[in-house]
Protein backbone atom coordinates (compact mmCIF):
# COMPACT_ATOMS: atom_id res chain seq x y z
CA UNK A 1 0.00 0.00 0.00
CA UNK A 2 1.46 3.23 -1.20
CA UNK A 3 0.68 6.22 1.09
CA UNK A 4 -0.74 9.55 0.07
CA UNK A 5 0.96 13.40 1.05
CA UNK A 6 -1.93 13.54 2.85
CA UNK A 7 -0.51 10.92 5.52
CA UNK A 8 2.78 12.75 6.08
CA UNK A 9 1.72 14.90 8.86
CA UNK A 10 0.15 11.71 10.51
CA UNK A 11 3.33 9.37 10.08
CA UNK A 12 5.27 12.65 11.43
CA UNK A 13 3.41 12.27 14.16
CA UNK A 14 1.72 15.29 16.59
CA UNK A 15 4.25 15.15 19.05
CA UNK A 16 7.54 14.50 16.01
CA UNK A 17 10.01 16.03 18.66
CA UNK A 18 9.57 13.17 21.03
CA UNK A 19 10.16 10.05 18.15
CA UNK A 20 13.07 12.13 16.65
CA UNK A 21 14.80 12.43 19.67
CA UNK A 22 14.38 8.32 20.45
CA UNK A 23 16.18 8.10 17.25
CA UNK A 24 19.14 10.12 18.36
CA UNK A 25 19.55 8.81 21.57
CA UNK A 26 19.44 5.05 20.21
CA UNK A 27 21.72 5.80 17.41
CA UNK A 28 24.36 7.60 19.92
CA UNK A 29 23.97 4.91 21.92
CA UNK A 30 24.43 1.86 19.46
CA UNK A 31 27.62 4.05 18.62
CA UNK A 32 28.77 5.01 21.77
CA UNK A 33 31.08 1.90 22.70
CA UNK A 34 32.82 2.39 19.32
CA UNK A 35 33.51 6.21 20.08
CA UNK A 36 34.89 5.69 22.81
CA UNK A 37 36.95 2.35 22.34
CA UNK A 38 38.32 4.23 19.84
CA UNK A 39 38.64 7.55 22.25
CA UNK A 40 40.31 5.34 24.79
CA UNK A 41 42.58 3.92 22.03
CA UNK A 42 44.12 7.32 21.12
CA UNK A 43 43.82 9.22 24.87
CA UNK A 44 43.68 6.58 27.47
CA UNK A 45 41.15 6.01 30.30
CA UNK A 46 40.68 9.79 30.72
CA UNK A 47 39.90 10.54 27.25
CA UNK A 48 37.80 7.62 27.40
CA UNK A 49 35.80 9.03 30.26
CA UNK A 50 36.16 12.70 28.43
CA UNK A 51 34.38 11.62 25.73
CA UNK A 52 31.45 9.05 27.67
CA UNK A 53 30.81 12.53 29.35
CA UNK A 54 30.72 14.20 26.21
CA UNK A 55 28.36 11.90 24.93
CA UNK A 56 26.35 12.20 27.65
CA UNK A 57 25.91 15.90 27.54
CA UNK A 58 24.85 16.23 23.74
CA UNK A 59 22.58 13.16 24.54
CA UNK A 60 21.03 15.07 27.54
CA UNK A 61 20.90 18.30 25.76
CA UNK A 62 18.80 16.75 22.82
CA UNK A 63 16.41 15.29 25.50
CA UNK A 64 16.21 18.77 27.22
CA UNK A 65 15.68 20.48 23.91
CA UNK A 66 12.56 18.07 22.88
CA UNK A 67 11.18 17.93 26.00
CA UNK A 68 10.91 22.11 25.66
CA UNK A 69 9.34 22.01 22.17
CA UNK A 70 7.10 18.93 23.06
CA UNK A 71 5.35 20.78 25.98
CA UNK A 72 5.61 24.02 24.68
CA UNK A 73 3.73 22.76 21.71
CA UNK A 74 0.98 21.88 23.49
CA UNK A 75 0.15 25.26 24.52
CA UNK A 76 0.48 27.68 21.82
CA UNK A 77 3.12 28.84 19.14
CA UNK A 78 4.28 31.94 20.99
CA UNK A 79 5.10 29.47 23.62
CA UNK A 80 6.78 27.02 20.99
CA UNK A 81 9.02 30.84 20.02
CA UNK A 82 9.51 31.78 23.95
CA UNK A 83 10.85 27.38 24.99
CA UNK A 84 12.95 27.56 21.13
CA UNK A 85 14.98 30.79 22.06
CA UNK A 86 14.60 30.26 26.23
CA UNK A 87 15.50 26.22 25.91
CA UNK A 88 18.54 27.57 23.27
CA UNK A 89 20.16 30.01 25.94
CA UNK A 90 19.36 27.66 29.36
CA UNK A 91 20.83 24.49 27.87
CA UNK A 92 23.93 26.89 26.71
CA UNK A 93 24.08 27.76 30.26
CA UNK A 94 23.51 24.35 31.90
CA UNK A 95 25.94 22.83 29.72
CA UNK A 96 29.07 25.72 30.54
CA UNK A 97 28.34 25.08 33.92
CA UNK A 98 28.17 20.76 33.97
CA UNK A 99 31.16 21.49 31.96
CA UNK A 100 33.52 23.81 34.12
CA UNK A 101 32.08 21.77 37.37
CA UNK A 102 34.14 18.80 36.17
CA UNK A 103 37.37 21.23 34.88
CA UNK A 104 39.62 19.89 38.02
CA UNK A 105 38.61 15.98 37.82
CA UNK A 106 41.77 14.22 37.06
CA UNK A 107 40.19 12.63 34.15
CA UNK A 108 39.13 15.73 32.13
CA UNK A 109 40.56 15.99 28.79
CA UNK A 110 39.23 19.07 26.75
CA UNK A 111 40.38 17.96 23.46
CA UNK A 112 38.68 14.46 23.31
CA UNK A 113 35.54 16.06 25.17
CA UNK A 114 35.16 18.98 22.45
CA UNK A 115 36.05 16.53 19.31
CA UNK A 116 33.34 14.35 20.79
CA UNK A 117 30.52 17.33 21.67
CA UNK A 118 31.11 18.48 18.12
CA UNK A 119 31.58 15.06 16.04
CA UNK A 120 28.27 13.21 17.74
CA UNK A 121 26.08 16.34 17.72
CA UNK A 122 26.60 17.05 13.78
CA UNK A 123 26.92 12.99 13.28
CA UNK A 124 24.12 12.36 14.96
CA UNK A 125 22.13 15.33 13.06
CA UNK A 126 23.08 14.28 10.02
CA UNK A 127 22.16 10.33 10.48
CA UNK A 128 18.83 11.53 11.77
CA UNK A 129 18.05 14.24 8.53
CA UNK A 130 19.14 11.37 5.94
CA UNK A 131 16.44 9.00 7.12
CA UNK A 132 14.15 11.91 8.22
CA UNK A 133 14.29 12.99 4.37
CA UNK A 134 14.10 9.21 3.39
CA UNK A 135 10.68 8.73 5.20
CA UNK A 136 8.93 12.44 4.43
CA UNK A 137 9.58 11.61 0.74
CA UNK A 138 8.76 7.76 0.76
CA UNK A 139 6.23 7.30 3.82
CA UNK A 140 5.04 4.35 2.82
CA UNK A 141 8.48 2.93 3.28
CA UNK A 142 8.60 3.52 7.01
CA UNK A 143 8.86 0.30 8.89
CA UNK A 144 5.45 0.88 11.23
CA UNK A 145 3.44 2.66 8.32
CA UNK A 146 1.48 -0.07 7.14
CA UNK A 147 0.19 -0.26 10.86
CA UNK A 148 -0.97 3.40 11.46
CA UNK A 149 -2.42 3.29 7.94
CA UNK A 150 -4.85 0.07 9.15
CA UNK A 151 -5.09 1.83 12.38
CA UNK A 152 -6.37 4.83 9.98
CA UNK A 153 -8.72 2.92 8.17
CA UNK A 154 -10.87 1.27 11.05
CA UNK A 155 -11.03 5.06 12.25
CA UNK B 1 49.50 59.68 32.76
CA UNK B 2 51.45 58.39 36.14
CA UNK B 3 48.31 55.84 36.36
CA UNK B 4 49.36 54.31 32.99
CA UNK B 5 52.82 54.32 33.88
CA UNK B 6 51.90 52.35 37.55
CA UNK B 7 49.64 50.25 35.34
CA UNK B 8 52.66 49.23 32.71
CA UNK B 9 55.28 48.87 35.41
CA UNK B 10 53.00 45.89 37.16
CA UNK B 11 52.34 44.33 33.48
CA UNK B 12 56.17 44.16 32.95
CA UNK B 13 56.10 42.25 36.62
CA UNK B 14 53.31 39.68 35.71
CA UNK B 15 53.56 38.99 32.14
CA UNK B 16 51.82 35.53 32.47
CA UNK B 17 48.72 36.31 34.56
CA UNK B 18 47.67 39.27 32.34
CA UNK B 19 48.08 36.67 29.36
CA UNK B 20 46.00 33.88 31.64
CA UNK B 21 43.45 37.12 32.06
CA UNK B 22 43.32 37.92 28.59
CA UNK B 23 43.01 34.55 27.31
CA UNK B 24 39.42 34.23 29.25
CA UNK B 25 38.52 37.30 28.05
CA UNK B 26 38.95 36.22 24.77
CA UNK B 27 37.41 32.79 25.38
CA UNK B 28 34.25 34.87 26.87
CA UNK B 29 34.21 37.17 24.01
CA UNK B 30 33.97 34.44 21.73
CA UNK B 31 31.20 31.93 23.48
CA UNK B 32 29.10 34.88 23.49
CA UNK B 33 29.75 36.00 19.65
CA UNK B 34 29.27 32.45 18.53
CA UNK B 35 26.23 32.71 20.63
CA UNK B 36 24.53 35.36 19.06
CA UNK B 37 24.15 33.80 15.24
CA UNK B 38 22.40 30.54 16.17
CA UNK B 39 20.12 32.91 18.08
CA UNK B 40 19.23 34.76 15.44
CA UNK B 41 18.91 31.76 13.09
CA UNK B 42 17.02 29.92 15.79
CA UNK B 43 14.66 32.87 16.08
CA UNK B 44 14.44 32.56 12.12
CA UNK B 45 13.79 28.98 11.93
CA UNK B 46 11.09 28.83 14.60
CA UNK B 47 9.27 31.93 13.10
CA UNK B 48 8.81 30.87 9.70
CA UNK B 49 7.77 27.08 10.93
CA UNK B 50 4.68 28.96 13.06
CA UNK B 51 4.02 30.90 10.08
CA UNK B 52 4.09 27.91 7.75
CA UNK B 53 1.89 25.83 10.82
CA UNK B 54 -0.50 28.86 10.80
CA UNK B 55 -1.37 28.90 6.46
CA UNK B 56 -1.39 24.92 6.68
CA UNK B 57 -2.10 23.24 10.27
CA UNK B 58 -2.55 19.80 8.60
CA UNK B 59 1.20 19.69 7.78
CA UNK B 60 2.43 21.24 11.49
CA UNK B 61 3.99 17.67 11.95
CA UNK B 62 5.97 17.84 9.16
CA UNK B 63 6.88 21.23 10.17
CA UNK B 64 8.10 20.68 13.69
CA UNK B 65 10.12 17.76 12.11
CA UNK B 66 12.01 20.20 10.05
CA UNK B 67 12.32 23.03 12.36
CA UNK B 68 13.44 20.85 15.42
CA UNK B 69 16.27 19.41 13.28
CA UNK B 70 16.69 23.05 12.03
CA UNK B 71 17.19 24.25 15.34
CA UNK B 72 19.82 21.33 16.80
CA UNK B 73 22.10 22.45 13.15
CA UNK B 74 21.70 25.47 13.83
CA UNK B 75 22.61 25.08 17.85
CA UNK B 76 25.92 23.22 16.42
CA UNK B 77 27.70 27.05 15.53
CA UNK B 78 26.74 27.87 18.67
CA UNK B 79 28.25 24.26 20.21
CA UNK B 80 31.42 25.35 18.33
CA UNK B 81 32.47 28.38 20.26
CA UNK B 82 31.26 26.39 23.72
CA UNK B 83 34.30 24.12 22.53
CA UNK B 84 36.65 26.94 21.57
CA UNK B 85 36.04 28.18 25.24
CA UNK B 86 36.76 25.03 26.59
CA UNK B 87 39.79 24.81 24.68
CA UNK B 88 41.18 28.28 25.48
CA UNK B 89 40.33 28.19 29.33
CA UNK B 90 40.98 24.41 29.91
CA UNK B 91 43.67 23.25 27.49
Amino acid sequence: MVASNKDLPELAGSEPERLIVADLVKRGLKVAPIWILLAGLIWGIDGAASATYGLVLILANFVVAAAFLTWAGRISPAALMAAALGGFIFRLIILTIAVVAVRNLSMFLPVPLGITIIVSHLGLLTWETRYVSLSLAHPGLVPDASKRMKGQEKK
Amino acid sequence: MIDLLAAADVIADKPDQILVGLKAVGAGLGYGLAAIGPGVGIGLVVGNAITAMARQPESAGMVRTTMFLGIAFTEALALIGFVVFILLNFA
